[in-house]
């Protein structure tokens, strides 16, 4: 391998890495969200209402194949330790592809420490899983995951 | 509705959130199902919503719907200041409650 010497104002690992990063921050509210039913709609607009859902800090975990619809764990986690007044005040899961949308709602308080919880659920077939954040300064998060289902989980 | 499983850290530290792992026996009837022997729609039966208090104030709660599994697990985080006792409600669609509780000593 042949070593020549960089130029002063070449990529270091760490500028590359803060460029990468910035540039990921910028394209986050930007990010398309699929188009969604009506009933799933009305579910999200429940919850939402008129506000604007950006990605911000929420995560959530999911298997990329369920073989058993039946029980698919499920994690999901947003934002950092909570504050008095600074807190994720709850999170929702929404399985647009079940004959009910609404799935699980977590409710925290500054007293859970922080919005992380875990569980599991049903699925009825393939489908991108919702989790929507409301924060206490009224802002909301949102973010879907795809699972691949190979037997339903609604029985018949 | 029976079983609560509880698992909560011994000693935890004094506001540093630690982990609860609940987890209860239950069908979770979704009311999509059918008897095959009579064709009936097999009504909905599931647990509806759960609640963990710490020495009377609620913490954390989960509203459930019939996607959820059944056997209802949750796993979620508590912060605690002095040592107290933390209750686990579940309540079903029929009005039924479960209820658990663990002493935790804060150190």
């Amino acid at each position: 391998m042949i070593h020549t010497p960089l130029p002063k104002a070449c990529f270091t690992r760490r500028r590359l890495l803060q460029q990468t990063v910035a540039v990921w921050a910028m394209t986050l509210p930007a990010l398309p969200l699929a188009a969604d039913s009506p009933a799933v709609q009305a579910a999200i607009d429940a919850i939402i209402g008129d506000r604007d859902a950006e990605s911000g800090e929420l995560s959530l975990t999911t298997p990329a194949i369920a073989e058993n619809g039946n029980t698919v764990p499920i994690a999901v986690a947003a934002g950092g330790r909570f504050t008095a007044d600074d807190y994720v005040e709850a999170i929702h899961i929404l399985a647009p592809g079940n004959p009910v949308p609404e799935v699980v709602s977590f409710h925290f308080t500054p007293r859970s420490g922080y919005a992380r919880a875990a569980t599991r659920i049903r699925l009825a077939e393939t489908q991108d899983v919702i989790a929507i954040a409301e924060l206490s300064d009224g802002r909301v998060w949102r973010t879907a995951n795809e699972v691949k289902v190979t037997i339903g989980g609604c029985g018949g | 509705m029976d079983k609560p499983r509880v698992k909560v850290p011994q000693k935890v530290k004094a506001g540093e959130p630690f982990e609860v792992k609940v987890l209860i026996s239950h069908t979770m009837e979704s009311g999509q199902r059918t008897d095959e022997a009579t064709g009936q729609k097999i009504p909905r039966m599931i647990i509806n919503s759960f609640t963990c208090k710490l020495d009377g104030e609620v913490v954390f709660s989960a509203t459930l719907h019939p996607a959820v599994s059944a056997n209802p697990y949750l796993a979620f985080y508590v912060v605690a200041d002095k040592s107290g006792e933390l209750e686990f409600v579940w309540v079903d669609d029929s009005g039924d409650t479960a209820t658990a509780t663990r002493t935790i000593e804060v150190t």
